[in-house]
């Protein structure tokens, strides 16, 4: 069991690394900008003296290594400095949001794994069948859509004149768990169409190609129904590449949630990176991409763990 | 009752773009040399489909001035005109007609995706050779860089350099041209590995051949397959993604006609239950399924499965 715990430490270490690059890459990203940090926040008609007294202060001065390792440091504490728009601390703005996010990512997830679970398998059982090229075609057509696509057309036949659910999900103080999923079943459902068909597909890939397996034949010479040989033989055995592509489109869900919130007007992350980035306001972009390459890393990593812990003859390998 | 009709237009849908397939593959075989027609006798009717497509949207994109009925950015009406004779697709939020505009919107959209993929692949695609080729060092340098540049999500990715080089649609090109190319890379790289390993390349290189050499006529020839795939699929990526910041307001800026800016500008229209708005996201979709459909049918024939 040991070795076990020695990979996943590599792992962690890996993305540990990765993060650090990570977080380079978007220091060096204020580096580029063209022109002085100190007078961009003071606007055009600061003095000569207010700018330099600000560079000092913000320890601009200082080389380059210096205040990759200050800012290093403070985002380790949580600090990830201010809004040029607004002088709001960043890690305040973002952690307003983050909830925002991540419950609605956590939604269409809720919604999206067992729904393409069920048709995967059901497309694997009935393979070849109208059910399977009817889920394979519309499959392949799903991924091909921009996702404003499906959100407009939800929008269009779902919410509008007579409809159903309210096209736009803003929230006035606190919603109760009932008005939020009702107030967010838009946004949640075009997230669940973007991801379900990929998962989809690859759930059936990964069950079909265990079929031709003799201990599959085996089972089926023994009698065994279909459903049971599927869900009982070669489902476990299909966990590993099943659980990669489920992180794959979590993470992906993540992302996707930009545009889908600027649908929406759901007031999460992505909106609020969308309008720092109109704004060229640095360090919100750099605190949110931050936060999103983080998940994102560690979405891959427990991918990565989970489909090694779900293999048995890697967990007791003697 | 609406559920049923909706299904009826699917099914309409679906089977008059199989009619059409059918016919275009048809008037394919008939006006080709013998050689060519064989291979369009094995393409499905979903092929067919998006083939025809793909041309019709060239053919658009590039007769924009002369199909177009209205200028491009001029004001000819009110804001937000129904359908009628004149604006066959009425006119937009400023009052710009819809159908000019989106016929417009071909050239510039589909332009500059091409314009982004064909950057990252040549990027992509040489470095990846070269990492395959040279080998040591170059390799494990390139191949990293590639490796910490996957990590971060691409759009994300895009955003964030787009704020630190400003938008434009020059910066938008090169930014999203980068990030493709490591994708480019990955598979460029992966492909030659197995080609450098063969005999005959060995036997080229003790025969003295060059560096470009080895690459353009040795290695090339034989990654070229499934590097052209790519090219299909990697071009459905950068088109949707480019969609989507010219969507969010960060790429292709007014008053230049686009597919994604023009859907942000007349969503108000959705929610009175008008469909303008959603043609030109269907115009998107429809090209990016027509090129995987074609997609599909060169793996499946260079992949060498056949029924």
């Amino acid at each position: 069991m040991s070795h076990i715990w020695t990979m996943i430490a590599k792992r962690l270490a890996l993305g540990v690394l990765t993060l650090f690059v990570v977080s380079l890459l978007i220091f060096l990203g204020t580096e580029l900008l063209p022109g002085d940090f100190a007078q961009e926040i003071l606007g055009q008609s600061a003095t000569p003296e207010t700018v330099a007294a600000l560079r000092e202060r913000l320890g601009l001065n200082d080389p380059m290594h210096i205040r990759y390792a200050n800012w290093l440091a403070d985002v380790v504490r949580g600090d990830l400095g201010e809004s040029l728009a607004n002088g709001q601390s960043v890690s305040e703005l973002i952690g307003r949001r983050l909830g925002n996010t991540l419950t609605l990512a956590l939604y269409a997830a809720a919604i999206a794994v067992p729904l393409s679970l069920m048709l995967g398998i059901l497309a694997a059982l009935f393979r070849n069948s109208f059910f399977d090229r009817f889920a394979n075609a519309s499959a392949l057509t799903s991924i091909s859509f921009p996702e404003f696509f499906v959100a407009y057309i939800l929008i269009f036949f779902l919410a509008g004149a007579g409809g159903a659910f309210p096209s736009m999900a803003n929230f006035r103080g606190d919603p109760t768990l009932g008005e939020y999923l009702y107030r967010a079943f838009l946004p949640a459902l075009t997230l669940t169409l973007v991801v379900t068909a990929h998962m989809m597909r690859m759930t059936r890939a990964a069950i079909i190609n265990l079929l031709a397996s003799p201990y599959i034949e085996m089972a089926r010479l023994k009698g065994m129904s279909p459903m049971r040989i599927i869900v009982k033989h070669a489902l476990p055995n299909a966990l590993a590449p099943i659980i990669n592509v489920i992180a794959l489109n979590l993470a992906y869900l993540i992302t996707g949630v930009v545009v889908v919130e600027v649908v929406f007007v759901y007031p999460g992350l992505g909106q609020l990176m969308v309008d720092s980035v109109a704004a060229r306001d640095m360090p919100v972009v750099q605190g949110v991409a931050l936060v999103f390459a983080a998940a994102y890393v560690l979405l891959n990593l427990t991918a990565d763990v989970l489909a090694t812990l779900s293999n048995p003859r890697l967990v007791h390998q003697r | 009752m609406g559920f049923l009709i909706g299904l009826f237009w699917l099914a309409a849908v679906i089977v008059a773009s199989m009619a059409l397939g059918w016919l275009f593959r048809t008037i394919a075989i008939a006006i080709s040399p013998h050689g060519v027609a064989k291979e369009f006798r094995t393409m499905p009717l979903t092929a067919g489909f998006g083939l025809l497509m793909i041309l019709t949207y060239v053919f658009v994109a590039i007769f924009a001035p002369i199909i177009a009925p209205f200028p491009e950015t001029e004001i000819v009406g009110r804001e937000y005109q129904a359908w009628d004779n004149v604006h066959l697709l009425g006119t937009d939020n400023l009052g710009r007609d819809m159908l000019s505009r989106l016929i417009y919107g071909a050239r510039n959209t589909v332009g500059i995706a091409f314009v982004t993929t064909a950057l990252a692949f040549i990027l992509g695609s040489v470095l990846g050779l070269l990492a395959a080729v040279v080998g040591g060092w170059l390799d494990q340098f390139l191949s990293r860089t590639v490796d910490v540049l996957m990590a971060i999500p691409a759009l994300i990715f895009a955003l964030l350099l787009l704020t630190i080089v400003g938008t434009s649609i020059i910066n938008m090109i090169i930014v999203i041209a980068v990030i493709d190319a490591t994708r480019v890379f990955r598979l460029a790289r992966a492909v030659a590995m197995n080609i450098v390993v063969m005999d005959y390349v060995e036997a080229a290189k003790l025969r003295g051949e060059g560096l470009w050499r080895l690459i353009t006529r040795e290695i090339l020839p034989n990654a070229m397959a499934p590097l052209v795939a790519e090219f299909g699929l990697r071009f459905c990526f950068v088109f949707l993604t480019i969609s989507a910041l010219s969507f969010l307001g960060l790429g292709i800026q007014p008053p230049t006609a686009d597919w994604g800016s023009m859907v942000k500008d007349n969503a108000t229209l959705i929610s009175f239950g008008d469909i303008t708005p959603l043609l030109p996201a269907g115009a998107i979709a429809l090209l990016t399924v027509s090129v995987n459909f074609v997609v599909d049918w060169q793996l499946h024939r260079a992949s060498g499965l056949k029924e």
